[in-house]
């Protein structure tokens, strides 16, 4: 496949917002979510359940459940704006150009097919070619995805295989096209620790040997520090602070990005030496009903609340000191070098 | 398995139990239900001797050979004769062709028909499921025989007509069972996953969602062939069937008013249905032991 090399990043997301009309009204979901993706680049996701993670990606798949909508912004892929494409057009891109691996491996293969015959599908669908080559190719890509004696397992059933042997055939059909970009939905949830580390080297490997963009949502702080390069934390459908793994976590500038750092053991070195008890961020995530109001959302759950907090939503600002990192917060933690 | 080409050490994955060909599961299933493979055997002869009876034992069922009512095994009639002489092994093998061929092709018919109306109504949703579906329901509160009745009064009783009478008023339950299905994989992951790999609608319909709703069609369309049978019997025996061909059922119908002097001539033909329909609800019934995995524990 032919890749066109040109100044504009691969993906270019701005000010995507995206409402569910529900009984109870209409709710904004996503509240102007802006990012971009270069080629080959990978970006983790990086907030609690129900802060719009997934629903990013379903958006940029074009696959929202029917109560949701776009009802604003952009997401321009190579330059051409995803939300006014046709429904076939987004069907050629999907599993094409742009892949997607879910969170649940045990269920998300069809129990009636083989392996096989479901790689060949996805083959057979984008490239047009005939069985018996699309079935080599299946071959390659089992070996490719590291499928023990995968000559063998090919004509297994997906209830044959193991979690993590079927999260690899996941792989396998995701990247069975060679898309350049990859959005993994938490993909390593469901498996074993152990198999978890395997699905991510091979992921890292994957991607850099066929320049795919991997878009990573998951929870795990562990997991954006061994995956990606850059990071953008959301909450309640907004994007509070985005930025280069290693400055966000080293200097997190957000009240909700430090809170989710530093829930986790032993990320960083000092915090496992004194801390006894893991400090935990008090409260839920707001309802859905309020998201998209003109307030900070987090505001009620924050060690930094103060007056202002609720009066306005805060805009995202660049922060001092580091490069392409901002927060969307109105008292952020300082970077060194900035004021406190 | 030969020496694995391993890259990673791997604890979990290499443990993994060595499962059956789903399809070969279910045939060991059948197979350990005595019932279901008795049936299978009878059914099979029966078939059989529809298909091959009428060469070994060419005779004319509508030719009268003898004198009526014949007694079975007098004079070399093995079933003996009916109240016009004609013999009865004849009109049974001759009528077995006709009964089962009916009972089959209106099975088929409902089922495309029910799957086609359930598929669409359980994976489109909103106005169409809507509009499908209360088709359906008006064709499930008319009055079977009646419909049938009608229909095959208005266009003639031929046998086509018969068959398509009986497939038009017997779909309901497969477009229900197969909208239950669709209602219920279409929302799960791996419907989701296709999606995402580029599948069209159509794609998802027939080849993601229906190959997994169709175990309880299956069941649902081996015990409509049952039925079918039993309602050509009825609409036969009512005399709304095509008089130019035997049915199991028009050969009760056409001998009910001697059933005093000749009981036979009712019996034979209405033990065939009997057994035939019997035998294929118990397969139904294996077939749904072996399909449905809850009641594999039993």
């Amino acid at each position: 496949m032919a890749k066109t090399r040109t100044d504009a990043p691969l993906l270019d997301v701005r000010n995507l917002s995206v409402q569910f009309t529900t009984r109870a009204g209409t709710v904004t979901v996503l509240d102007d979510i802006s990012f971009t993706l270069e080629r080959g680049e990978r970006i983790s996701f990086v907030g609690e359940s129900g802060c719009g993670k997934s629903m990013t990606a379903l958006a940029l798949m074009g696959l929202l459940p029917a109560m949701g909508r776009v009802s604003g912004g952009q997401i321009l892929f190579k330059g051409e704006d995803l939300t006014q494409a046709s429904a076939a057009r987004l069907r050629r891109l999907r599993g094409n150009e742009v892949s997607m691996i879910f969170q649940e491996p045990m269920t998300s293969l069809n129990p009636v097919f083989t392996i096989g015959q479901q790689i060949v599908e996805v083959l057979r669908l984008h490239r047009g070619i005939d069985n018996a080559s699309a079935r080599r190719r299946a071959l390659e890509l089992l070996e490719a995805v590291r499928i023990p004696n995968a000559s063998a397992r090919i004509d297994d059933y997906p209830h044959q295989l193991s979690g993590g042997q079927r999260q690899r055939v996941m792989i396998a059909i995701a990247l069975a096209c060679e898309p350049e970009i990859l959005i993994a939905d938490e993909p390593t949830t469901a498996l074993d620790v152990t198999v978890q580390a395997e699905i991510f080297a091979l992921l890292r490997d994957l991607g850099t040997k066929l320049d795919t963009a991997i878009i990573l949502i998951t929870h795990d702080m562990g997991a954006v520090a061994q995956m990606s390069e850059r990071m953008l934390v959301m909450y309640a459908g907004r994007r509070v602070e985005e930025g280069r793994v290693a400055d966000v976590v080293g200097a997190p500038a957000h009240p909700y990005t430090r809170g989710l750092i530093a829930c986790v053991p032993h990320i960083t070195s000092n915090v496992a030496a004194i801390t006894e008890q893991l400090p935990e961020i008090d409260g839920i995530v707001p309802p859905i009903t309020r998201f998209g109001r003109d307030e900070c959302l987090f505001a009620p759950r924050c060690i930094r609340v103060a007056d202002g907090c609720l009066a306005a939503k805060p805009q995202q600002v660049e922060m001092a000191g580091h490069d392409a990192h901002s927060v969307a917060c109105w008292h952020p933690f300082a970077s060194e070098g900035a004021k406190g | 398995m030969a020496s694995a080409e391993r890259s990673t050490p791997r604890v979990t994955e290499e443990l993994v139990a060595t499962a059956q060909h789903p399809a070969r599961e279910m045939l060991t299933m059948f197979v350990g239900n005595r019932a279901a493979m008795v049936a299978s055997i009878i059914l099979m002869a029966i078939v059989l001797a529809a298909i091959f009876g009428p060469m070994l034992h060419p005779v004319d069922p509508f030719e009268m050979v003898w004198a009526p009512f014949t007694p079975p095994g007098q004079d070399g009639f093995v079933l003996g004769t009916d109240y016009l002489g004609r013999d009865m092994l004849a009109a049974l093998l001759n009528g077995g062709r006709v009964s089962l061929t009916i009972g089959l092709v209106a099975a088929l018919m409902s089922v495309f028909i029910g799957i086609s109306f359930g598929a669409l109504a359980g994976f489109y949703r909103g106005v169409v499921e809507e509009i499908l579906m209360r088709i359906t329901e008006f064709f499930q509160v008319l009055p079977t025989l009646l419909f049938s009745m009608v229909i095959v009064a208005l266009f003639g009783a031929s046998l086509e007509v018969v068959t398509i009478a009986i497939g038009i008023v017997s779909w309901t339950a497969v477009a229900r069972i197969t909208r239950a299905e669709f209602l219920r994989i279409r929302e799960l992951e791996y419907v989701t996953a296709s999606r995402a790999a580029g599948a069209s609608n159509i794609t998802l319909i027939t080849r993601v969602i229906l190959p997994n709703a169709l175990p309880p069609i299956i069941v649902q369309a081996a015990l409509m062939v049952g039925s079918a049978i039993l309602f050509e019997a009825g609409l036969a025996f009512l005399g709304l069937s095509d008089p130019n061909v035997v049915s199991w059922g028009q050969i009760i119908g056409s001998n009910r008013p001697y059933i005093l002097d000749a009981s036979f001539t009712v019996t034979i033909p209405g033990l065939a249905i009997f057994v035939t329909v019997l035998s294929i609800s118990l397969i139904g019934d294996g077939l749904n032991d072996a399909l449905n995995p809850k009641l594999r524990a039993r």
